[in-house]
């Protein structure tokens, strides 16, 4: 019971962001707030699959800080994600931006699901039963003859 | 469905292994001669000039620091090359950079997040192939740059625009298959 109570404690706290120490943080606590949010969209270029807020190497340290260097400096946000795009290319954001050079990407999806349904009723069409031939005229006198063994059928 | 089609249809699993098996052993073989790095990110600075930047030296080591401008004077195809004595592929690439120096090709290098002295051990025990030497201990020119790892070598060409980056090291197939044909036309 004991160690349930402590996983759920854990799995109920807050998304730890044990990387930032406090000394980069900002003094604004709003200010900080964004400067996470932008974090979290902002690819680490080295470890390629975390956000440079969820990276302790030290590029995405030096990254963190320019971040909330340019939001001090008054920054929008489309401002601080341009900077970053300009130097390191669409791979630097989380979310990348629709261009030609990666519409495959954004179309996968799409083209998954096309390919599944296609699927589906093409399995559909399969297993749909023949049309049965009609009976013979020995297929019909027998089963004149059963019905009148078993009597009408109600 | 005919009888041939389906002895086809038989076969197609094995032929997608085949093909599978055949991608993958290329892959690896690419990788293991450094042409073909699965992390690799092409560099958004192609086809652009060089961030404007000034750099201090590399204290005693008697090698002239660069900035943008020095780049520009050059003239002619310069190597740029990130590097660090802490970094261990830096040491696999070293000796392509002292080929290219001896060559007469300008080499200039920018030690990344490295203390000056432990940059000059480096040199004093491999050998220095840069006519000019930086210090970019912060790290901030090398992030103009759009560089995220050591080592990482850049190609500018005789009009200043950067033409080529590699991330990795110099291996002598990359120096003859990638960067030898630039430079020939760079």
């Amino acid at each position: 019971m004991r160690v349930l109570l402590i996983l759920l404690a854990l799995l109920a706290s807050p998304q730890a962001l044990a990387v930032s120490s406090p000394a980069d943080m900002l003094p604004d606590a709003t200010a900080e707030a964004r400067a996470r949010a932008l974090g979290r969209e902002i690819r680490c270029m080295v470890c390629q699959n975390q956000s440079i807020e969820d990276s302790e190497v030290s590029l995405a340290r030096d990254l963190r800080l320019i971040v909330r260097e340019r939001i001090v400096a008054g920054d929008t946000d489309a401002q601080v994600k341009s900077f970053l795009h300009a130097r390191y290319g669409d791979f630097v954001l989380l979310r990348p931006p629709f261009s030609w050079a990666n519409a495959a990407l954004w179309a996968t999806p799409l083209v998954a699901l096309l390919a599944g349904m296609g699927l589906i009723l093409l399995a559909r069409r399969r297993a749909a039963p023949p049309a049965l031939p009609p009976l013979t005229e020995a297929e019909a006198r027998r089963l004149a003859l059963l019905d009148i063994q078993d009597g009408p059928r109600a | 469905m005919s009888g041939l089609s389906r002895r086809l249809l038989l076969l197609a699993p094995v032929g997608a292994a085949a093909a599978g098996g055949i991608g993958f052993y290329a892959a690896l073989d690419r990788q293991r001669s450094g042409e073909y790095n699965p992390r690799n990110v092409p560099s958004a600075m192609i086809g652009r000039p060089p961030p404007d930047f000034t750099l201090p030296e590399v204290a005693d080591s008697g090698i002239a620091p660069f900035g943008a401008a020095d780049l520009r004077a050059v003239g002619g195809p310069v190597i740029v090359n990130f590097w660090a004595s802490w970094c261990v592929p830096c040491i696999i690439e070293h000796p392509q950079l002292m080929r290219l120096a001896r060559e007469g090709i300008p080499v200039f290098g920018i030690a990344y997040k490295d203390k000056p002295e432990d940059s000059l051990r480096f040199l004093r025990q491999h050998g220095n192939p840069f006519r000019r030497l930086s210090r970019d201990e912060p790290g901030r020119v090398a992030i103009d740059w759009g560089v995220y790892g050591v080592p990482e070598t850049y190609l500018v060409d005789r009009q200043g625009i950067i033409r080529w980056r590699f991330a990795g090291p110099i291996t002598p197939e990359i120096l003859a298959q990638d960067l030898r044909p630039l430079l020939a036309r760079a």
